[in-house]
């Protein structure tokens, strides 16, 4: 929004810009964040979930007998490389750099879908056990909090590669900026919901 | 916008930011490589100790244990919030920082209140082996 005003002495019309559209994305940031807040409900209800039914093993294997803390670990390590391996296609992408940002990204999906594959090892592993989602109270809220956030990555790798197609087609525009932005938050909010799952779920459930 | 006598209108900004790099953003809107870089070593300083915590079992009691993991994972949360997601009171006139705080409101009353209820609910139930839950009809 501007207004012509006439600053004393000054010969020609001077356009202050009154508020201060820092991406002039036109509320989409706004409205993606407020998308991910309704996410973060979704997964509350989850956790509760879990928190209520979590300890009702029906006489089956507990967390404590499932859990490889090990595969845990490697897989928040995964996340959090993935984190920072965006933040820096989002600096690339600040650099108008469309090369860099799109090895950064690729770097950023390999991660996520390493992330993946040890969760479906994970999950598989648990299956053939026989500690599937049918087998106890604990089990069927497990694999749903746990399952729910896998496919928010899956869902997030996927839009992941779509952009580096977007990218690599039109380059840096607007419009791929503005969705490189949105998928960095819902990035970085995934590897927020796995700190409460990795808490929650997985040290809590094997702490003695 | 009002019409420019032949285009000779000066635009610009008296805040002075959004230059730098095309000017179409302000800068460090998305942080910085420092920023980065301190979130991560920060994240992982606060994922190893507590899985160190509970993998060694260091501190030797359940119920401290979990309430320390917990408070680990609350700090990182917030290195999180502040380092990867550059969340602050002022982005987008405050609104994303407000949406936050209902949408935690709401996470707290959600969770707590579950549990608090369910537990209570369970402490009434007639006591039952977990065979007899087994072969319930």
């Amino acid at each position: 929004m501007h207004e012509t005003t006439a600053p004393p002495g000054a010969a020609r019309p001077v356009f202050y810009e009154r508020e201060e559209h820092a991406h002039g994305d036109g509320g989409t940031l706004l409205g993606f964040w407020l998308y991910l807040m309704s996410d973060c409900l979704v997964f509350a209800a989850l956790f509760a979930t879990y928190g209520v039914l979590g300890r009702n093993y029906a006489a089956g294997p507990s967390g404590a007998d499932l859990f490889d803390l090990r595969l845990v670990a490697l897989n928040t390590g995964l996340l959090l490389l993935s984190s920072i391996t965006y933040g820096f296609a989002m600096l690339e992408m600040d650099r108008e750099r469309v090369d860099a940002t799109l090895a950064w990204l690729a770097v950023t999906g390999l991660f996520g879908a390493a992330f993946l594959g040890v969760e479906l090892y994970e999950f598989g592993h648990l299956i053939h056990e026989g500690a599937g989602p049918q087998r106890s109270a604990f089990l069927s809220s497990f694999f749903a909090l746990v399952g729910t956030h896998g496919l928010h990555v899956t869902f997030g790798v996927v839009w992941l590669v779509t952009l580096m197609t977007q990218v690599r087609q039109y380059g840096l525009i607007a419009a791929n900026r503005r969705r490189l932005m949105c998928l960095s938050m819902f990035w970085h909010f995934l590897d927020v919901v796995w700190i409460g799952v990795f808490t929650f779920v997985y040290l809590m459930g094997v702490s003695r | 916008m009002s019409a420019l006598p032949g285009g000779s209108g000066v635009a610009y900004k008296p805040q002075g930011d959004g230059g730098g790099h095309g000017g179409h953003h302000a800068q460090g809107a998305h942080g910085t490589f420092g920023g980065y870089v301190t979130g991560f070593v920060l994240s992982v300083v606060l994922t190893a100790i507590p899985f160190w915590l509970v993998m060694g079992d260091v501190l030797g009691d359940k119920l401290r244990t979990d309430v320390v993991v917990m408070a680990f994972a609350a700090v990182q949360i917030v290195v999180h919030m502040i380092y990867f997601l550059h969340m602050n009171t002022r982005s987008e006139g405050g609104w994303t920082f407000l949406s936050l705080m209902f949408t935690l409101t709401l996470v707290v009353i959600a969770l707590a209140g579950s549990i608090w209820v369910m537990y209570h609910l369970d402490q009434n139930m007639m006591p039952m082996s977990p065979h007899e839950a087994l072969h319930k009809p």
